[in-house]
């Protein structure tokens, strides 16, 4: 299909604004047309990885076609074949996570080498214009958007947040054209810009209230199994429903399936009613979630694990909040972490700021523990040498750390993990 | 055309012409933790594939699942040269989409019948994605059919 340009797209795809621009647009509209869709649309809210860079690509683009960072952006973000010099970002963008904290780069593994190669690209990157959030949760460092604004966002814990919370705008995003839509301010108005695409799927009654960070990170890793790639809509009680409830609940759902947008009726934005959040149409299915069901959720999550002696406990799945922060601080409180055992917390750097303002981040210190940026473990794939057995907080983290780390992992409330890092111990409480 | 020979239709995603051996599954493929984009390797820990590759096969699948880096990585399949031949799916998705577009291997979507049901590992395909037509060639004629 023949996607329909506006005259100053058309012109940007002739090479008015310049190569890079050129080069961007034709990815676009490369990608559009794979899609299926009938047009561009605008965006002023891009949350990508642009011109990160790891030793393979490094060596790669030095053996072809030259090395340096406008290489690695003109032949990998932009697939091009020729080289471009990369300018200005067009519109407001932001880097999620990556590369290495810049303060505890060591404690993560990374060789001088790997740690110099994540600063350049950096830099690189900031002289365009991008903000360096360095965080799976840009909405908790600055970049909230309004409902009903064109996103064009990677993460999927950031897209369920950004579509289900916010009510913006995204599909999930890739590398390639969140940089793509960097330089240009477009992405392809296709699925959950639209409409029709918005509206639930399927319908998940809980028969209890969800009241715990822990709850809701086990019904989002049910309702994930339950509908896969589909949206559901969830009736029941949710009287706590708070940012970080949320956040545990997308981020569980979008591992588990691929859950993109969620309805909860009388909570999030687009379902007022059930006949709002199902744009007037028969769910597909009804799935009831009860205590059983919860169980099980529960029991699936921790068949990963068997051995009780725990050596590392890690927090910040996606990246904690201040709240979160202050929470485990009160938790840790007059303890001191096992010396078995590492305790861990990520967060994004502007949340560390506001820790180390509260002396948070010092408590956090003396108690044994570390607070970290940029990353996480099953990112930055570094756990403390000698791990074994991981305890967890997120279901997330609990369904991807095991597979990549080869380690057992336990999945509790923030309470059983701190206990388990005080302790050396998995006691948690099965619900 | 001969009896173990047949046609399928669908809509192009990416252009282009090439012919190989299937590798089919009813599952979906993660790219970030669920491949490895050197060897062309399944490497989720449940998936009915783990274990083999897709390089230079033509990859016939539902689609993909997981996390958003899915184009980066298979991206890099295409420069280590573990890249499949061409991929057939039943399932579109912004993952899948950006894949085959930087990957630039022929890719057709939106088939006429179902080529899970139809399409065996083994089979003989030719790909001609510019006019979204798959000729399959059965590896073995079923006994009975």
């Amino acid at each position: 299909m023949q996607m329909k340009l506006t005259d100053q797209e058309q012109a940007m795809l002739n090479g008015h604004d310049g190569k890079a621009r050129q080069k961007a647009m034709q990815l676009l509209v490369r990608y559009g047309e794979a899609l299926g869709a009938e047009r561009l649309v605008a965006t002023d809210n891009i949350a990508g990885v642009p011109g990160s860079s790891n030793p393979f690509l490094q060596k790669y683009y030095r053996q072809h076609g030259g090395g340096g960072y406008d290489a690695i952006f003109s032949f990998f973000d932009l697939d091009s074949d020729e080289l471009v010099e990369v300018p200005k970002a067009a519109a407001h963008t932001c880097h999620l996570q990556g590369g290495y904290d810049p303060e505890n780069w060591q404690l993560l593994g990374a060789t001088p080498e790997s740690f110099k190669i994540s600063q350049e690209s950096e830099a690189f990157i900031a002289d365009r214009g991008v903000q360096i959030l360095k965080t799976c949760t840009p909405y908790l460092a600055g970049n909230v958007p309004s409902r009903g604004d064109h996103c064009a966002w990677m993460e999927s814990s950031a897209v369920v947040y950004c579509n289900s919370v916010i009510g913006a705008r995204t599909n999930t995003e890739g590398r390639e054209s969140t940089s793509a839509a960097m330089l240009t301010g477009k992405i392809p108005d296709w699925g959950f810009h639209r409409d029709e695409n918005r509206f639930g799927s399927h319908l998940i009654e809980v028969d209890f209230p969800i009241e715990s960070v822990m709850d809701w990170g086990m019904l989002g890793y049910f309702a994930g199994e339950a509908v896969g790639e589909r949206i559901p809509v969830l009736t029941g009680q949710f009287g706590s429903a708070d940012l970080i409830r949320h956040k545990h609940f997308g981020a569980a759902a979008a591992s588990s399936g691929g859950v993109e947008m969620y309805h909860i009726v009388g909570v999030t934005p687009e379902a007022n009613t059930l006949a709002e959040a199902f744009g007037g149409r028969k769910p597909l299915h009804i799935i009831p979630y009860g205590l059983a069901e919860k169980r099980r959720t529960y029991d699936n999550l921790n068949s990963k694990a068997s051995d009780p002696q725990v050596d590392y406990v890690m927090l910040g799945c996606p990246h904690y909040s201040i709240d979160q922060i202050r929470d485990a601080c009160r938790m840790l409180e007059g303890k001191r972490v096992s010396a078995n055992c590492n305790l861990w917390i990520f967060t994004s750097r502007a949340v560390k700021v506001m820790a180390d303002a509260q002396g948070l981040s010092k408590q956090l210190r003396s108690a044994g523990a570390v607070l970290l940026t940029d990353t996480c473990s099953s990112i930055s794939q570094a756990v403390p040498p000698g791990t074994k057995v991981a305890a967890l907080d997120s279901a997330k983290q609990t369904h991807y750390l095991p597979a990549i780390m080869n380690i057992q992992a336990w999945f509790g409330s923030t309470q059983d993990c701190i206990q388990a890092a005080i302790t050396g111990r998995w006691n948690g409480v099965h619900p | 055309m001969s009896v173990n020979t047949f046609v399928l239709k669908g809509r192009k995603v990416v252009g282009g012409v090439t012919e190989g051996e299937a590798l089919v599954t009813r599952q979906t493929i993660s790219g970030w933790g669920g491949i490895n984009p050197m060897l062309g390797t399944i490497t989720e820990t449940r998936h009915e594939l783990r274990g083999q590759s897709f390089k230079d096969k033509i990859l016939v699948f539902p689609g993909a699942k997981g996390s958003s880096g899915w184009s980066a990585v298979f991206h890099m399949t295409r420069l280590s040269g573990a890249a499949p031949k061409a991929m057939l799916f039943t399932e579109m998705t912004t993952k899948v989409a950006l894949g085959a577009v930087v990957m630039r291997v022929p890719s057709i979507t939106d088939f006429d019948r179902d080529p899970l049901d139809l399409i065996e590992t083994g089979d003989w395909v030719k790909v001609d994605a510019d006019r979204g037509i798959v000729e399959v060639r059965k590896a073995a004629l079923r006994t009975g059919s």
